[in-house]
């Protein structure tokens, strides 16, 4: 990823339209500084709402409707991100209506859900949108009353002049959106926030607490077909030939036809077409090398012992370094594949027409699905509108359009809106899954101090990403080295919440405990003395703040009551920067009939202002839960190409009695925001780990932790 | 096919469907009660988790051929407005992240606190460990439990 710092030109900022029924429409032309040219007005009257994308809506009067730009996963952007504009037009969140925006791939440059990026890229921009919108407002309420406008002020969606005069916004919005959109507004101090800062519930929650349809498997349309997909059962495997006399018999089955290596089954219910999926009878055949869990072993321990790495940062010398050494320590640790297991499987609608192709369903990369479905079904990209759904969880996998594509290449065959779901056994075996990944990290101790690191990735299909080198401990250690190497699978993988870092934390913030403990150093301090190091770096590739890093650090020692807790409960250490964010975490472990138990988590994070706390917390509070469940249970192996796991008898996930209390602390600052979906979860496995080996003397560096010792577990 | 009676959440409908279609697909795609969710289909995480004569059961795995007779109720039709109890403690406590498994987790707490409305701790955690939450909101979902027995004595 490259630098996030955009310059925003207020004047293509936004776009301003009366509407004809009374109120006003303002489009925010968001992160439009990489597009040159300035769209011109647009007549709101001829377009339907869902032809624009992010925007603000004002009634007569004076009830606000914001548009969520992002996708919702489960991340609550659709609660904070209209809570930016919000603030900065100056309205009461209780005169606030929040409704998803549909997708504009010309407006927008990031109408994305993934690497808890959105927060931190809408900051600026969302606030201006509602800073020049407010303004607007007051031009139009000061030429109303022949006064400046710099001596009316705003309360509550009330303009008010020297006078005490008032009017409300929906009297003047009609004005408003005639005036010229002015350049320079003010964005306010945050010691003024009145709804950034406070706790603002999801903006869907009545929904979900009745069930209304909100997600992607709810959409229905008349006339609709429900397709199951039968896809190879194997990765490496393609189609010979099937039978479906038996599927074809069944009462309500309407079409049974291939498409790739493919069989898709239409009926006229969702049950009917997974019952008649299954009498299918198909050949496959081998096309490419089936592969099993135990190659891979064999192939990623050989990558780590080899040479054939790509270098992605060198500093100094650790071959010196490892040489002069007074010791060296050297471990490996282990994670498998993972699927994602989103509780809503993967869906879509489609309906391909000669005249348009319509898309519904829960994407987090509604634009570059869009973009390729337009390729495959050969078709001008405006033929085609996607309409975001909620998701029911996302994790990554709903960056990858796959089976949206499947419904548009199936509604394109038959003619008819259908769509497309996932049973738990295809979503488990047809997922692009986070890949097989192995450490190996060395360290060189000279004199008490540490001289060298040397980490080695060997991972399936991808590695780490370019930042992730400049992480901790980069710039802390004299003679630095990451290299990376990959085996190419035929098994699909992809981000997984987190992606890398999710267990490489695990590896080296286990790795510093295991320095500390041959160093016979205190855990902590170590840590900490190594972050001096890297105060007042003039390295610009260094991602993380050595001074937050040591505030989240410091603050988790304090609120965990480290090394002052009762002789029974035994504490692990972990702290981690990623996704812009610094986090620490303590896991609190009790021995239970011979069996290590999480009984609390603290946690203490630094992602600058927190906008909304209430949804922030829950996000935090899931981050840990999530990390300490896939630890402890993920895993799944591969034998001859298939997925041995299929559902959830035989994946476990972490359920209600085996979760800990997570106790959720953030470092107060004034500093721009930044994510929150990812960044608790990387550091929550090896603060488990460090404090099971506290508690057992037993040493975790395979994951899942569930398999890694009877002497633990059982 | 065949022809089935059945009273959800206090109405009665006339349905004909095979035999072995389970109550969910029923719900979802023939009544369009869309609130109970698909998960996994076998029982596993609870995200169709609905009421049969009061007691919590998986939809996705009872055929409607097992049902005659009997009375379900769905999350449309735990309230009117949506102010049950354990509703409006889950709306206090703010409990969803996706929100996809929420109306399961909330018809077995409602079940649950029917039989036992002051359960410890423990009870509660016994009580939810059936239903899955992926977003693992589970301290949450604990809370507005134990806030929703609060309400109720």
């Amino acid at each position: 990823m490259k630098s996030q710092k955009k310059n925003i030109d207020r004047r293509s900022f936004l776009r301003t339209s009366a509407l004809a029924g009374g109120g006003m429409i303002i489009g925010f032309n968001l992160f439009n500084a990489c597009k040159p040219q300035v769209k011109p007005a647009i007549d709101i009257s001829k377009l339907n709402f869902n032809d624009f994308n992010g925007f603000i809506k004002i009634a007569d009067n004076g009830m606000v409707t914001i548009f969520a730009p992002n996708p919702e996963i489960g991340q609550g952007v659709k609660t904070s991100m209209p809570m930016l504009i919000a603030e900065e037009l100056d309205v009461s969140w209780d005169n606030v209506h929040v409704v998803q925006g549909g997708l504009d791939m010309d407006v927008f440059q990031r109408q994305v859900a993934g690497g808890s990026q959105s927060i931190r890229h809408g900051w600026e921009p969302l606030r201006q949108t509602g800073a020049t919108a407010k303004q607007m407002l007051v031009n139009a309420a000061a030429a109303k009353w022949g006064v400046d406008a710099k001596e009316c002020s705003v309360e509550n969606g009330v303009i008010s002049n020297k006078k005490g005069e008032k009017l409300g916004y929906g009297e003047v919005v009609l004005d408003a959106a005639k005036l010229e959109v002015p350049k320079d507004v003010k964005l306010k101090d945050p010691k003024d926030f009145k709804i950034i800062g406070q706790d603002v519930q999801n903006v869907d929650v009545d929904e979900i607490i009745t069930g209304k349809p909100l997600f992607g498997i709810d959409f229905k349309r008349e006339g609709m077909l429900y397709a199951s997909v039968m896809r190879p059962p194997a990765f490496g495997q393609k189609l010979v030939s099937f039978d479906d006399t038996e599927a074809k018999a069944k009462d309500g089955v309407v079409d049974v036809f291939q498409f790739g290596d493919k069989i898709a089954v239409l009926a006229t219910s969702t049950w009917i077409a997974m019952r008649a999926k299954k009498s299918l009878k198909a050949t496959w055949k081998e096309d490419t090398t089936l592969e099993s869990t135990e190659d891979h072993d064999k192939i990623l321990l050989d990558l780590l012992a080899g040479n054939k790495f790509e270098t992605l940062r060198k500093d100094g010398d650790i071959n010196k370094a490892f040489k002069e050494a007074d010791s060296v320590l050297e471990r490996t640790y282990e994670s498998p594949f993972l699927p994602h297991n989103c509780l809503e499987p993967m869906n879509f609608f489609a309906d391909v027409t000669d005249k348009k192709v319509e898309l519904v369903g829960p994407i987090q990369t509604p634009a570059g699905t869009a973009n390729r479905i337009a390729k495959e079904l050969e078709r001008d990209i405006k033929d085609i509108s996607l309409e975001m759904t909620r998701m029911g969880g996302g994790f990554g996998r709903r960056l990858y359009g796959d089976f949206a594509i499947e419904a548009a290449l199936i509604s394109n065959i038959a003619k008819k809106p259908i769509q497309v779901l996932f049973s738990r056994e295809d979503d488990m075996a047809d997922g692009i899954y986070k890949p097989a990944i192995k450490y190996k990290i060395s360290a060189a101790i000279k004199d008490s101090k540490v001289t060298g690191y040397h980490l080695k990735e060997a991972a399936i299909n991808s590695n780490m990403y370019g930042l992730i080198p400049n992480f901790f401990p980069a710039g802390a250690i004299e003679n630095y080295q990451v290299d990376i190497a990959n085996y190419k699978s035929n098994i699909t993988t992809g981000a997984w919440r987190a992606p890398y870092t999710n267990f490489l934390a695990f590896a080296e913030q286990s790795f510093f405990d295991e320095l500390a403990e041959t160093m016979d150093v205190d855990k902590i301090q170590l840590r900490l003395d190594l972050l001096q190091n890297v105060k007042g770096t003039t390295d610009e590739r260094i991602q993380y703040s050595p001074e937050r890093l040591e505030a989240v650090i410091n603050e988790a020692v304090e609120k965990s009551n480290w090394g002052k807790v009762d002789k029974n409960t035994y504490q692990g250490f972990s702290a981690y920067y990623c996704h812009n964010t610094h986090v620490a975490e303590v896991a609190d472990v009790v021995m239970e009939a011979g069996v290590p138990v999480v009984k609390k988590v603290t946690c203490v994070l630094d992602c600058g202002i927190v906008v909304n706390p209430l949804g922030a917390r829950n996000q935090v509070e899931g981050g840990v839960l999530d990390g300490i469940g896939h630890a402890m249970y993920g895993n799944l192996e591969f034998k001859d190409g298939v997925p041995q796991s299929t559902n959830f008898h035989n994946y476990r996930l972490v359920r209600m009695k085996e979760t800990p209390k997570v106790e959720v602390h953030f470092i107060e600052n004034e500093i721009a925001p930044t994510g929150l979906g990812e960044p608790a979860l990387p550091p929550a496995s090896a603060a488990v780990a460090n404090a099971i080996k506290a508690a057992t003397g037993i040493r975790i560096t395979k994951q899942p932790f569930i398999n890694a010792s009877e002497k633990i577990f059982g | 096919m065949a022809k089935y009676k059945l009273q959800v959440n206090n109405k009665s409908y006339d349905i004909e469907v095979s035999e072995d279609t389970p109550i969910l697909w029923v719900l979802r795609d023939h009544l369009n009660l869309l609130g109970t969710k698909y998960g996994c289909g076998i029982g596993q995480c609870g995200a169709c988790t609905i009421h049969l004569n009061g007691e919590p059961v998986r939809s996705c795995s009872l055929p409607i051929s097992s049902v005659a007779d009997k009375s379900i109720t769905t999350i449309e039709g735990i309230s009117e407005a949506g102010d049950h109890p354990v509703q409006l403690a889950w709306k206090e406590i703010d409990v969803p992240q996706c929100g996809y498994c929420q109306a399961g987790q909330i018809m077995t707490a409602t079940a649950f606190l029917e039989k036992n409305p002051n359960p410890n701790s423990d009870e509660i955690r016994d009580a939810m460990h059936g239903n899955i939450c992926r977003c693992a909101s589970y301290n949450r979902i604990e809370k507005a439990v134990a806030k929703a027995a609060t309400a109720n004595s």
